[in-house]
């Protein structure tokens, strides 16, 4: 059953919590900002192709961030890119995600030493909450960074947890 | 008819024999005085004998010996020979004559070898930096530049 807690054999009636359906509903409409830096965007775009296709995971390219869920920082972000990259993010409705894809966005990747104009990690400017490592990663790494997304989703609650500061 | 390098270089010489052209066997390539190059260049493209309708690419180089080089390397599509021009000035005062109105690519190269190793195109119509952002300091490909500690409140180094 999972996500649901109880159902009733005569009619269309089942017992959930709120939090239940609204977590679902946003991790199966996880809706992707359309934007690539690197050649991971080319892995990030056949991920989006049939042989893959992330929309079955309800993940829909969107050209507004006002419109968007996630943010998937698919290539080297530099310095110049960086500034605008907080801008979009911070343009982005809450809750908003974002999936840091290949080793420049995770680390700076192979400009770690010498790359005097690479940010050396996204999660210098925005909060990154999935890493998927990779260089580039797979499309299957992506759909397997997107599920661990989901979950995170799925965990999402509203309601203040026992010892948790506001 | 095609020429070779050393042909055009005496070619050159011949109708510039103030300017101080010189001849370096080893690369092979014309090194020109910076206050020449527009004039050869101007030549080198109208000229019926040599016709270098295109420049291919132009390259700023630091030499390391406190001079800055400019590299034009030149192709003639009619005649079918190529040219490598040299412009060698000192890192503490980089100043080449512009080529953008010979070639018109050569606006958003020289921008690039401004950007990338500093050394200042007088006359370019659009004298900016062309890659970096605009208040980036200094020029990254100068073999003494520092990486900064912060650009704009990130971190820079790993």
């Amino acid at each position: 059953m999972g996500l649901l807690s109880k159902q009733f054999d005569d009619g269309n009636i089942v017992l959930t919590s709120v939090e239940g359906v609204l977590n679902w509903a946003r991790l199966c409409s996880l809706w992707q900002m359309s934007f690539g830096l690197a050649c991971c965007a080319i892995e990030m775009m056949a991920a989006s192709a049939s042989h893959n296709d992330i929309m079955r995971f309800g993940v829909l390219p969107r050209p507004s961030p006002r419109q968007c869920d996630v943010m998937i920082v698919a290539g080297t972000v530099t310095l110049k890119m960086a500034t605008r990259l907080k801008r979009l993010y911070e343009q982005m409705a809450e809750p908003r995600y974002v999936v840091s894809m290949g080793s420049c966005s995770n680390c700076g990747g192979p400009y770690w030493e010498h790359g005097y104009h690479v940010l050396k990690g996204v999660d210098r400017v925005v909060p990154v909450d999935v890493y998927i490592p990779g260089c580039p990663p797979r499309p299957e790494a992506l759909l397997e960074g997107w599920m661990r997304l989901q979950e995170k989703v799925r965990d999402f609650t509203l309601v203040k947890q026992e010892g948790e500061h506001a | 008819m095609p020429k070779a390098m050393n042909e055009i270089f005496d070619y050159l010489n011949g109708l510039f024999p103030e300017a101080g052209l010189a001849f370096d066997e080893s690369v092979p390539c014309i090194i020109v005085p910076a206050a020449s190059i527009k004039e050869v260049a101007l030549q080198a493209r109208d000229d019926q004998e040599l016709l270098l309708d295109t420049l291919m690419c132009l390259s700023g180089v630091d030499n390391g010996d406190e001079t800055l080089g400019v590299v034009y390397h030149l192709d003639s599509m009619t005649l079918r020979h190529k040219l490598t021009l040299k412009v060698i000035v000192p890192a503490s005062d980089p100043h080449v004559p512009s080529v953008d109105r010979v070639w018109r690519i050569a606006e958003w190269h020289e921008r690039e070898a401004f950007d990338l190793v500093g050394m200042i195109f007088d006359g370019n119509s659009d004298f900016r930096r062309i890659l970096l952002p605009e208040d980036w300091e200094g020029h990254p490909l100068r073999k003494d530049y520092q990486v900064p500690e912060f650009y704009n409140g990130m971190k820079v180094p790993y």
